[in-house]
This record gives C-alpha cells, structure tokens and sequence, in this order.
C-alpha cells in the first residue's frame, strides 16, 4: 500500500465520521417525520469510499459523460447518501438543512437530479440493479470505460428483479458494473433469515456469474483496497458485512431503529459515543 | 420515412401493426439515429425483429423472459440519452412490470417507447392471460405518459416514427395480427393529440380508437342506408386527450365511445371525465369489453359475443336515437 493511499484511508476515515453526525443532526432536525437511521448509518463506509476517492466524478461537471454512475438502490439510506454528495460538493449545507421539509426535493427517498449528483430517483426496492445494468450495456457499445455502482440491501434481494438484472449482468459480461450489499442482515421485521430464509448470498450470486467478495464493511481500508485494486472479467458483486445503526449503542442491531424519531437527549448521548469513539481512534493511530 | 402511397399501406396493412412496426419502422429510425436501442423479452422472431438484430446487432438487446428487467434496462439505457423501444405482448409489457413503467418511465421521464403488442383480444385461443383490456386503463394513469392507439397499421407507422424524435415515454397500444384493416387509403395529417373526424354527420357522434375505428367506419356506410349520418372519430391519441374535439362535439345529442378495451379506464372513461364537469353535455353510451375475464375463443368470434362489430354498432346508434 502506497502512502497515498493510506492519505486516501485516513482522509475517507475522517469524512465518515463527519457523515455520521451530520446524518444524527439531519434525523434530529427531521423531527416528527423521523428518518431511516439503521440502514443509513451501516453503509456510511461504504459511501464515504465511493464518494471520498474510489468513483471518478466531477461536482463542476455533474453532467461528465465519462463519470462513474453510483446508483442507490436501497434509497432509503438517504442520511449516508446526501451526506456523503455534501462531502463531494454535490449538495450545499442548504440542501442537508432542507431534508425533509416540505417542499423541498430532500426527500425521504432520492429525486433524480444529476446536476446535484442524483443519479436515480429510489424509494421502490428493487428496481436499480436492471438500471445498472442498461447503462453498462450502453457504456460498453459507447467504449465509455466508466463505471457504474449499484449499493444494495441484503433484504432487498428478496426482489426477483434483482436476480433478473444479475442473469443478464453474467449474460452481457458487464466487468464495468460493481453491486455492493449493504449487508446488516435486517429488514423491517426481522433478520433477513428469519423473515425469508435469505443466506449464503456469496454461493448464490457467484452461482449466477458473478464474482464475489465479502468485506467488513466498515473498514475503510478493506473497501478501499478491494474497490481500487479492481480488475475483474465478470461483473462484481462486493457483500460488505455491516452492522445496522453502527456507530451508536443503543441503535446497533436493533430493528427499532430502521425508521425512527430521534430525541435531543437520544442525539446528544449518540454524539458523545462518536466523540469517544473518534478519540480512540486517534489514540490507537 | 416512407411515402404513404397505396402500395405500402397495402404491404403494411398485410404485415400489421406490429410487423411493420418491428419489421419496417424500427429499422428505418436506427439506420438515421445513432443513439437507439430496441429490446424484447425473448419475442423477436415472433415480433418480426430478426431483421432489426441482423442489421443492428449492437442496438438490439433479447432480455429473455422477465418483462420487470427488461423495463429497468431500457430505463437504464433511456437515461444515458438514448431512445429505447421496448417490445412484447401488451398484457406482460403493461402489467407484468407495471412498477418499474411508473418508476422509470413515469416519474423519471425515461425515453422508452413501449410498443404493446396483440392488445385486446387478438391473442384469441390464448386465453385470458394474453388479452389485454386493461392497459389503457393503467398506462394513462401515470403522469408523464403518453398513449397512443393507431387504427391501422399505417397509423402504427407514422405513429412510431413521429415518436422517435420525442423525448417522453410513450405507449403505443398495437391491435389486431396480420392483415390489419386498412382505415387510410391515403396520406393524410396525423399529429399526436389531434384526433381525426374520419366522417361528418348530424345525428350522432361515435369515437373510436384502435381496432374499433375500422368497424366504425363500416357502421356508418350501414346507418347511411337507413338515412342516419354519424360523426366518425378517430381518437388515435388517448393521452394528451383531444379536449377541442370533444368541446366541438358538446352539444351533440348522443355519443357513443367505443374501444376493444374494458369500459372501466379506457377511451370511455377518458371522455366521460372530460364531460364530466360540463354543464352542457352529450348523452355518452360506452361500447368496450365487459368487466369480466372472457372464455376464450378465437378473436374474431370474441368480437361478436361482445358486440365489437359494426352491424351492432348500427344497431346500438340507431336504438339510442329512436330513444332520445
């Protein structure tokens, strides 16, 4: 590993952390309306990796041709989407300060906006693997040599048309065309095991062409490596491994809180648990 | 384009709507627009698309059997700036991945042409599975959509080529097999959203889309003999809806909607709405297909025991007007 690329981890490292609290503050000022905290705070890593380096992307030129396509399939993971668009410049402190008012485009779900980097508009899981998939056929008859990002959920995948869109990702040969599962292992009613019997997604998927690798998904230093040191025939399907409500005691693994209000008191004890965290992490440097 | 000249609407009018669409059209947008794709869900050869793959082979995409994916690619490919026609029975096309339309169709405005084929009961010995009589009903609830219903196949023709250079997605509900009836024995001025008074007359208007047109037409030759003169309308667009015609037509004593399409949500429903708020409006009979899943049979016959023919449309014209 170069020395850039450890600059790169550490710089990436310190984006999360401010994504997590900005995404506490933002499910706080949505109030009553409550935000889905769970699933967007198990995939700030990976997001943070996508927008903090890994995807080619131009927030001068939101509409560049030759940019990476970052789909968000699982679009209720809002918190870590638009925080990690502030991060790159997409979006302004306007925006996140908007979230969930009304009138606003800040939706509970994404509207598809490319000039603030709103690739696909979300809200119906699903539907974005096929989408994917149509814009890496186009980019292989256009000789384009972007990429395109699916992020997915594990509970998600319980949709056929994901396992529709994977067929034919192996069919056409789409090395351009990289899915991540966000995969926490719970859905709204439970474990995606007890509710659907839904396992073993590595032999799955890899049963279906594509090559596979599991990571922990909130080490940044594995997304990294993984994302970076890309060299595949076949699309690619990464399962990050990754806890639901990560970061904060009393919502990790804890199904209450895929959609929910957050109290003041609840907030500012959840920010103490990021500060602690952050200064053992420094420390430990 | 070509001419609209009796020889080709005689060779289209064998082919189709869906063979001079997939075998002749299709062709002829692609070889003039770079950006074009046109996909299907293992229904080429049927479709008439082999012609299309051989020439085109980098602009054609066979999904296989999974109409919501099919949806989702051409959504994919649509927002990568190109014009995508997506192909298969009107039933699977419309229903089958009815979600991913509204989503990536509708509510974000993707370039899909969706070209429904055999809509209605064309499918005859099929059976249920493959009629289609809801779809207009459930294309033109979505906002952003456009639907469309051409009356013969060289109204299927234009009708595609003029879409091609719009940006917004569209429905194309295709009718009948081969050997479409043809409605225009000429070139005449089709714009979408204009409907087309194919006939004048004073005692009664009827509008027709679709497949309906033609035995329209022919009611009205019927009716003549017997000295009653119907307005005959051709309402080949169903979304935008014409509303001038239909204001021009208010003061009508009777009207008469018909469509191979359920009465629920269709053509009827459409002008029915319109009127609706109306101080001054027409009495309105609704001709279509009942609410009920068919026993099937073969199409021709199906047409009779629902009434889709002009001597019962003549009957029903003619019925209504001794009781107004």
């Amino acid at each position: 590993m170069t020395d850039a690329d450890k600059e790169m981890i550490e710089n990436i490292t310190i984006i999360a952390n401010r994504m997590r609290k900005k995404a506490l503050k933002m499910a706080l000022e949505a109030g009553k309306n409550g935000a889905h905290l769970g699933g967007g705070l198990s995939c700030i890593e990976i997001l943070a990796t996508l927008y903090g380096g890994i995807a080619k992307l131009d927030p001068q030129n939101p509409l560049w041709k030759g940019r990476d396509r970052i789909l968000i399939s699982k679009a209720h993971c809002v918190l870590a989407y638009y925080t990690a668009l502030y991060e790159r410049g997409f979006l302004k402190e306007e925006d996140l300060n908007n979230f969930e008012k009304n009138g606003s485009d800040m939706a509970g779900h994404p509207l598809r906006n490319l000039e603030k980097g709103i690739e696909y508009s979300g809200g119906s899981l699903g539907m974005a693997l096929s989408v994917g998939v149509g814009m890496a056929i186009d980019a292989k008859q256009k000789k384009r040599n972007n990429k395109i990002f699916v992020l997915l959920g594990d509970g998600e995948c319980e949709e056929g048309a994901i396992w529709e869109a994977m067929m034919s990702a192996s069919h056409y040969k789409l090395n351009n065309l990289i899915g991540i599962i966000d995969r926490n292992h719970l859905q709204y009613d439970g474990t995606t095991e007890e509710v659907a019997g839904l396992d073993n997604f590595t032999e799955r998927i890899s049963s279906f062409g594509w090559d596979v690798q599991e990571v922990d998904g909130h080490n940044i230093k594995e997304l990294w490596n993984i994302l970076k040191n890309y060299d595949h025939k076949k699309p690619f399907m990464i399962i990050a491994d990754t806890v639901k409500g990560k970061g904060i005691s009393f919502m990790e693994n804890n199904p209450k809180w895929h959609h929910s209000q957050l109290s003041l008191s609840q907030y500012e004890q959840a920010i103490k648990e990021l500060d602690k965290e952050n200064v053992e992490y420094a420390g430990n440097q | 384009m070509q001419e609209i000249n009796k020889k080709n609407i005689r060779i289209w009018s064998r082919l189709g709507q869906r063979g001079t669409i997939c075998g002749v059209a299709l062709p002829e947008i692609a070889s003039k627009k770079e950006n074009c794709y046109v996909i299907t869900a293992d229904l080429a050869q049927l479709s008439s698309l082999e012609r299309f793959k051989t020439i085109y082979p980098s602009k054609f995409i066979n999904i296989g059997i999974s109409e919501q994916n099919m949806i989702g690619v051409a959504g994919g490919l649509a927002l990568e700036g190109n014009c995508v026609f997506a192909t298969t029975y009107a039933t699977f096309l419309t229903m089958r991945c009815y979600e991913q339309i509204r989503h990536n169709l509708g509510y974000q405005k993707a370039n899909v042409k969706l070209l429904g084929s055999s809509s209605g009961l064309a499918m005859g010995m099929s059976g249920n599975t493959h009629y289609s009589y809801e779809d207009i009903a459930i294309m033109r609830v979505i906002p952003n959509m456009i639907v469309l219903s051409p009356a013969d196949a060289t109204e299927a023709y234009r009708m595609v080529h003029m879409v091609s250079d719009y940006e917004e997605p569209v429905y194309i509900r295709l009718s009948g097999a081969l050997n479409n009836e043809i409605v225009y024995e000429d070139s005449y001025l089709l714009e979408i959203g204009k409907a087309i008074t194919l006939r004048q007359g004073q005692d009664a208007v009827v509008i027709a889309t679709g497949s309906m047109v033609i035995e329209t037409l022919k009611a009205a030759k019927l009716l003549e003999e017997k000295g009653i003169s119907i307005k005959v309308i051709n309402m080949h667009t169903i979304k935008p809806l014409d509303t001038e015609i239909l204001e021009s037509i208010s003061e009508t004593n009777l009207i008469i909607t018909l469509e191979e399409h359920s009465i629920i949500g269709g053509l009827g429903s459409a002008v029915a709405e319109y009127f609706s708020s109306k101080k001054i409006k027409p009495r309105q009979i609704m001709l279509g297909l009942p609410d009920a899943f068919l026993k099937p049979a073969e199409y021709e016959y199906l047409k009779q025991q629902n009434g889709l023919y002009a001597e019962n449309i003549a009957a029903i014209v003619e019925k209504n007007l001794e009781e107004s």
